[in-house]
């Protein structure tokens, strides 16, 4: 992907996620669990995708910021802007201080220490019960009008259209950031770390830059669902939240920042669908799915959609 | 004289869960030591060879030993497809490729359990042999747990005896050692991969078998003892075929100790020695920048 050119499929993406506000106007409050999801699985594609940690603990800064929010939020600042904001910063904060720690990892070692760190957490929150609510969680977030003006209401309205917002200018800094040559040399230390060590690039410095960015937007991720549900609970943190996103990424394709953007929404919309079956045969899909991915489809939905592409323009060149 | 009465009963408890531990994670510190492959399914032939256990001795009535010994067959027999479709492309994968097939063969496991054996968890109804206690001077002990222990003590023995007096132990030595090396004196390294990984299967069927009682059969077992299999292994290090067995006993007393003693916090204590081990001792595994 070329990132400092901007295709005609972002514009349609971005447009179609606008229309979704005009056209679906019953269904705002899905679409905006799906933003927030697809939000989260970007922090988690410009970690994984771009700078190679795999991490089974991700959901650790988007339930970080999910609880930093809301206890602003019950202490009394209700101002939603500078609350989302502060999930952002809390989360990087924290991703800041594991990052040195965990890092020095790879591997298997990494992949456990992450989960740890993850299942620490949750337990921690649970335990914490006059912090966290414990099992009941923090419920009945009362959140200001944003700009003093737009009411959150039950329609989704003002919640679909502040993460939309907030959806799109984290990608920018995504975009900004992979395209920068800090995001070059990333993905250098992905591809081959001892290289990059060998030219120069302090790596690890590299690499708790990003997992910070990471962090950064997850929080604000977080921050999101707690302001939109009005609601922070214990699966904020869950293995399973960090799971659910490692899938939708896998789904929608890693490392092309749009992964999540395509494959939340589709992840989402077959959970949907699947929710009213007995549980275990959605495991059968997205088991299906998985090991489908990996084997056929290399790339995901997006890398997929890209072969199709070549095919036409190949069938094109040939009749042409 | 409680001082006594607990220590020993964290560390019989302890010792019958590490046992457990070790007979299920053997297989994938062979796994990840010969092939550097991540199988987060690994916890499905576990749950199977439990399950195939349970119902030949309540269905068909079979003694708990054959019904074991029948179990180990299965599962040995079908891993070895299993690794030939799915395993066998993994060899030379990017990590997340590995880590992500493999969750996927995990939930396909899970839901496949749930067709075969439903979804409820088997209550633990051990056998009347087993069931009774036996006075061991200091206090009495389910007979079970002290079963445990002497299997697994045999199945260690019997481990170490290929291990380390068989040419096949010698060969997965060699290829866990130095697999270029191995390859270049002319052993068949893929052949020795696929009889490991089906043993080290066969031993996941015996462990989850073993200890049903320990670890409840229900078909998210695979996910649900995962991480502490996955502790095992990383503690463990790359292919340390001697170590994983004292390191399993000491995860089992450890994570038995932590409960029984401190149940507050006790659950994720294993968690931090976890950290803390991945952390001291950085330098000595393969896997750090």
């Amino acid at each position: 992907m070329n990132w400092h050119r901007v295709g005609a499929g972002e514009f349609v993406y971005w447009i179609a996620a606008l229309l979704v506000f005009f056209l679906l106007p019953q269904y705002l409050a899905f679409a905006t669990s799906v933003l927030v999801s697809a939000l989260f699985v970007m922090s988690l594609d410009l970690i994984l995708g771009f700078a190679g940690i795999i991490s089974l603990g991700h959901a650790l800064y988007f339930g970080f910021g999910a609880y930093a929010t809301g206890l602003a939020t019950f202490s009394g600042w209700t101002e939603p802007i500078s609350g989302t904001l502060l999930g952002g910063f809390s989360a990087a904060a924290l991703a800041a201080i594991t990052g040195p720690l965990v890092l020095r990892l790879t591997g298997l070692p990494l992949i456990m220490v992450t989960l740890a760190l993850g299942v620490i957490a949750f337990e921690g929150a649970n335990k914490l019960t006059w912090l966290t609510g414990g099992d009941d969680g923090l419920f009945g977030l009362q959140i200001a009008p944003l700009f003093g003006v737009f009411p959150w209401t039950m329609f989704a309205k003002t919640s679909y259209l502040y993460v939309l917002a907030w959806t799109f200018l984290m990608f920018l800094l995504a975009r900004r950031v992979v395209a920068s040559p800090f995001g070059v040399a990333i993905q250098g230390i992905r591809d081959n770390s001892l290289r990059m060590r060998l030219i120069g690039t302090p790596v690890l410095g590299k690499l708790v830059q990003v997992y910070t960015i990471g962090g950064f937007i997850a929080g604000i991720a977080g921050a999101l669902s707690a302001q939109t549900t009005k609601f922070v609970g214990l699966s904020v943190l869950s293995l399973d939240t960090s799971v659910s996103a490692l899938v939708m990424l896998v789904l929608g394709g890693v490392g092309q920042l749009y992964g999540g953007l395509i494959g939340a929404p589709v992840y989402m919309l077959v959970h949907h669908i699947a929710s009213q079956w007995n549980p275990y045969h959605w495991m059968f899909i997205i088991g299906g799915l998985l090991v489908a991915v990996v084997i056929f489809a290399r790339g995901g939905i997006l890398g997929m959609a890209d072969a199709f592409g070549r095919w036409i323009a190949q069938r094109r060149g040939a009749a042409g | 004289m409680e001082v006594l009465s607990s220590l020993t009963f964290i560390i019989l408890y302890g010792v019958s869960y590490g046992m457990v531990l070790f007979a299920i994670s053997i297989g994938l510190v062979v796994t990840m030591g010969l092939m550097r492959v991540l199988n987060m399914a690994h916890g499905v032939f576990a749950a199977f060879g439990g399950y195939v256990t349970l119902t030949l001795i309540h269905q068909y009535s079979l003694s708990f030993g054959v019904a074991l010994v029948v179990a180990i067959v299965v599962v040995t027999l079908l891993s070895l497809p299993i690794e030939r479709l799915f395993f066998a492309r993994l060899y030379m994968a990017p990590e997340l490729d590995q880590v992500l097939l493999t969750v996927g063969l995990a939930f396909l496991g899970v839901a496949i359990l749930n067709l075969l054996f439903g979804s409820d968890p088997i209550p633990a109804a051990l056998p009347k042999m087993l069931a009774g206690d036996i006075d061991l001077g200091i206090r009495k002990f389910q007979v079970y747990r002290v079963v445990v222990i002497v299997l697994g003590a045999a199945l260690m023995c019997a481990l170490w005896l290929i291990f380390e007096r068989t040419s096949f132990g010698a060969q997965l030595r060699a290829a866990v050692d130095n697999r270029g090396m191995a390859e270049a004196v002319g052993i068949n390294v893929n052949r020795l991969f696929t009889v490991a990984f089906a043993l080290g299967c066969g031993l996941a069927a015996f462990g989850g078998a073993m200890g049903f009682v320990i670890l409840p059969l229900e078909p998210m077992y695979p996910f649900k003892y995962l991480t502490i299999i996955l502790i095992v292994v990383a503690l463990t290090g790359f292919g340390n075929i001697k170590s994983s067995a004292w390191i399993a006993i000491l995860v089992g007393i450890i994570d038995t100790a932590g409960r029984f003693l401190v149940p507050s916090v006790g659950a994720f204590l294993i968690y931090f020695v976890l950290i803390g081990m991945m952390m001291w001792r950085t330098h000595d595994l393969p896997a750090t920048r």
